[in-house]
């Protein structure tokens, strides 16, 4: 309880997403690291703004959708030939063309498994406490308007020298937030 | 709140792509999420109604299914030759609704269709809620409900596997699939939008509840990176499931060998009319749903016509199925074949068969006119005519070619009970039910994927800074209510002119701050409490560029389009109550249903004790299918 509130950081409000865009290329050139945007949708280019490297999403997606393939076709394989083999229509035991289906709609289905709990692990969701939300001007990255964070761990962090970019930057507003 | 009555406005440009915009109205991005969140604040008189009536029609579904295990399946009007009756037509017709929700969700997201984004979200709901529906037919169909987890790879009591060669299994693997890959790209595609709910909130009960699912959601950039490559992976992985969904489920069809089924036009034709039906199960909702909601500038004329359009191709493609087949039934030269097609439009079931052609080919070719497809009454009678027709389409194929098979002794025709009627329109009311509590609890438009298509949301949009330079974005503004004006005015003037990064802005033709033509008038706003900011940035809004002159407004005037031609569609087949229930003598309804097989078996043992083994033998056979339909 005794815990001194620190600072997570500041956080500067735009108004449009063309602001934001600058502001981003900006911060970015200004070398700082750990900082954020958030913006109620994804702005188009954001990413290159900021320098961000892609996702590794996809790479998860393929693992994940082939060995949900491969798996489909071993259990089909296992269950139908090997651990209890039934003579179907005079069909062979392995009647992998049939196994077809199967496989793609498992692999499919592990593919989407990776992308969706590869997407929310990557982003560490969910996470219920953030220190963003502090801040009374924050919820309308919901709605219509853009953020900018800086993390006060970043080793550019400067209280005045940041805020001073930021507010170049055309902020509508920037204010400390408490951790 | 007088804005949210505000008028349609002439359609406005967009700015950035040169034709008319995808959102209309001039709306800002706070208009937005007024606009949709609106109705979850406060529901609709009509919600109520449809509601409770929802809600009644779910509770004869739930009667029907209680009163189905309690008694059997013998309470419907399955009988031999027909013995995939309503159950299947249902449960085809179901799923097949679904699929113009993927559709519009991921295959339309692949070829950047934006229009998408006013209506995906509703859709996708649709598709869920189709698909839920329909997984309740076969489940109910197998008749014994608790043994059917043997359908799936499940170790059980006998150390058996499923048939894997069977089709119907595929089904079971490609049906719970599709659902399960649906729930996730619907609730990827939530998860900004219960954050915004979440953010709005004004209870406590709602904030939990939002907050809960939103997941912490912050809107980082960092996390858009990697949900953007989720969401379009998934959409690259829904486009081939949907279309592989409704292929295996006519493959149920086509691997059999029964003439009518045994088709390999069979998986485009049933995609094809997967769409179709689809699309016109999306009007009959949207239609509504915009006009009550008032989200007439989100989900606008153009996207309804994008729509019919999307039902007038596929409705080519089905009727050119139709002839295809007869076609073939005649050039392939097989006696079977042949018979089962002219017994389809003549037989004993022609009247399904011409309900079918008129609903389904015919009242399509209206939507050639654009006074018809653009206008939301007349789009929303064809709608209704689309969805009877692709029921009566499964109908005609499951059951005509059942009921007139190879043996002619074996016929019999086709009667549904009070119990299969009951269990369809409860169907419905499952759906519609689902439906209702979706539109009143979440967001029916993708506001964050709405506003990402909007001109001003792209960092290339020039916001009027010129003329907005002068303006200070000062006043209170926003339900914020807080005030930074510290800052505004300290701030040196925005000074995107110093930044060297700006260089990639791709202004290319909008960058001349053009003569700013009022086509969103600014005038409405008048009562908008939400601050200025939005009124000004409304009027700086370049709204016409260069490319104006190549995007002719001409449509505008013809939007309300004329109700007139409504009358047009009239009903035309009303012989339906001919139905000539002469041939349904007694046998069928003696025999409960379990027993039905066993008869079939016992006259070539010819030994009477055994007869006691043959229910339990023939049990492992039963999950595999649908029913006793595997002889």
């Amino acid at each position: 309880m005794a815990k001194r509130p620190r600072n997570f950081g500041l956080l500067a409000e735009y108004e449009t997403a063309t602001d934001l865009y600058h502001a981003c290329e900006r911060v970015r050139d200004a070398g700082y690291a750990a900082w954020d945007a958030h913006t109620p949708f994804p702005v188009h280019g954001l990413d290159k703004a900021m320098g961000l490297r892609g996702s590794i999403v996809p790479y998860i997606v393929a693992v994940m959708g082939f060995s949900g393939a491969g798996l489909g076709f071993l259990m089909q394989y296992w269950m139908s030939a090997v651990d209890y083999p039934l003579i179907i229509s005079a069909k062979p035991f392995n009647s992998y063309p049939a196994w077809v289906p199967v496989t793609f709609e498992l692999g499919i289905l592990l593919g989407s498994f990776g992308a969706v709990f590869g997407m929310l692990g990557l982003n560490k969701l969910p996470q219920y406490y953030h220190s963003v939300f502090n801040s009374s001007r924050f919820h309308r990255f919901s709605d219509d308007r853009f953020f900018i964070s800086i993390e006060a761990r970043d080793p550019k962090y400067d209280l005045d020298r940041t805020r001073k970019l930021l507010e170049t930057t055309g902020a509508v507003s920037v204010e400390e937030v408490e951790d | 709140m007088s804005h949210y009555l505000q008028p349609q406005h002439e359609h406005d440009q967009d700015p950035l792509e040169g034709r008319t915009a995808l959102i209309q109205g001039g709306l800002s991005f706070h208009d937005v999420t007024e606009k949709v969140a609106h109705p979850i604040d406060v529901p609709h008189k009509a919600w109520w109604i449809f509601f409770l009536v929802s809600v009644g029609m779910l509770g004869v579904f739930v009667t029907s299914v209680a009163w189905l295990l309690w008694e059997g399946v013998g309470i419907w009007g399955h009988m031999v030759p027909v013995a995939w009756a309503w159950p299947i037509v249902n449960f085809v017709f179901w799923v097949g609704i679904g699929h113009a929700g993927t559709l519009i969700s991921a295959i339309l997201f692949l070829f950047r269709q934006k229009w998408r984004t006013s209506i995906n979200r509703a859709a996708e709901a649709m598709t869920i809620f189709a698909v839920i529906c329909a997984l309740m037919f076969p489940t109910i169909h197998v008749g014994r409900v608790w043994a059917l987890y043997w359908a799936l790879p499940i170790p059980n009591q006998m150390s058996l596997w499923p048939n894997f060669r069977s089709p119907l299994l595929w089904d079971v693997f490609a049906v719970s699939t599709y659902f399960t890959v649906s729930l996730l790209f619907w609730y990827v595609g939530l998860i900004p939008d219960l954050a915004t709910m979440r953010d709005r909130a004004k209870t406590r009960i709602r904030q939990l509840a939002y907050g809960i699912f939103a997941l912490g959601w912050r809107g980082s950039n960092r996390h858009w990176v990697n949900y953007e490559a989720a969401y379009l992976l998934l959409a690259a992985m829904a486009t081939p499931l949907v279309l592989s969904v409704h292929s295996i489920v006519s493959f149920d069809f086509a691997v059999s060998q029964l003439p009518g089924w045994h088709t390999t036009i069979f998986p485009p034709y049933f995609v094809a009319g997967a769409i179709f039906s689809g699309f016109g199960m999306v009007l009959t909702l949207m239609i509504p749903l915009r006009k009550w909601f008032r989200l007439e500038q989100i989900i606008t004329i153009k996207h309804l016509e994008n729509m019919a359009k999307i039902i007038l191709l596929t409705g080519c493609i089905v009727g050119y199925a139709y002839s295809m087949e007869f076609f073939i039934a005649w050039y392939s030269g097989n006696p079977l074949e042949t018979f089962v097609f002219i017994n389809r439009a003549f037989g004993p079931y022609w009247w399904a068969y011409w309900i079918m052609v008129s609903c389904n080919v015919i009242t399509p070719q209206f939507i050639w006119f654009k006074k018809i497809r653009t206008s939301p009454v007349a789009l929303f009678i064809l709608s209704i005519f689309v969805n009877i027709g692709m029921w009566f389409e499964r109908f005609v194929i499951v059951v005509s070619s059942l009921a007139n098979d190879f043996l002619p002794s074996s016929w019999d025709y086709f009667t549904p009970t009070f119990w299969d009627f009951a269990t369809l329109i409860g169907s419905f009311g499952l759906f519609f039910t689902l439906f209702c509590l979706f539109v009143r609890y979440l967001p029916t438009v993708a506001m964050a994927e709405a506003k990402g298509v909007m001109a001003i949301a792209s960092p290339h949009y020039d916001h009027g800074k010129a003329a907005a330079k002068s303006v200070p974005p000062a006043s209170g503004r926003g339900k914020s209510g807080v005030m930074d004006s510290g800052h505004d005015i300290d701030e040196p003037i925005r000074s995107e002119q110093s930044v060297p990064g700006a260089k990639k802005v791709v202004v290319a033709n909008l960058d001349p701050i053009p003569a700013p033509v009022p086509v969103a008038a600014p005038e409405p706003k008048d009562s908008d409490d939400d601050g200025p900011t939005k009124v000004e940035r409304r009027q700086e809004m370049p709204v016409i560029t260069k490319d104006e002159a190549t995007a002719p407004k001409l449509d505008a005037p013809k939007l309300d389009a004329p109700k007139i031609d409504v009358p047009k569609i009239e009903v035309p087949k009303i012989e339906v109550p001919k139905i000539e229930i002469p041939n349904i003598e007694a046998p069928k309804v003696q025999a409960p249903p379990a027993e039905l097989e066993v008869p079939k078996f016992e006259p070539p043992k010819l030994d009477p004790p055994p007869k006691i083994d043959a229910p339990p033998k023939l049990e492992p056979d039963k999950p595999k299918g649908e029913g006793g339909d595997k002889e």
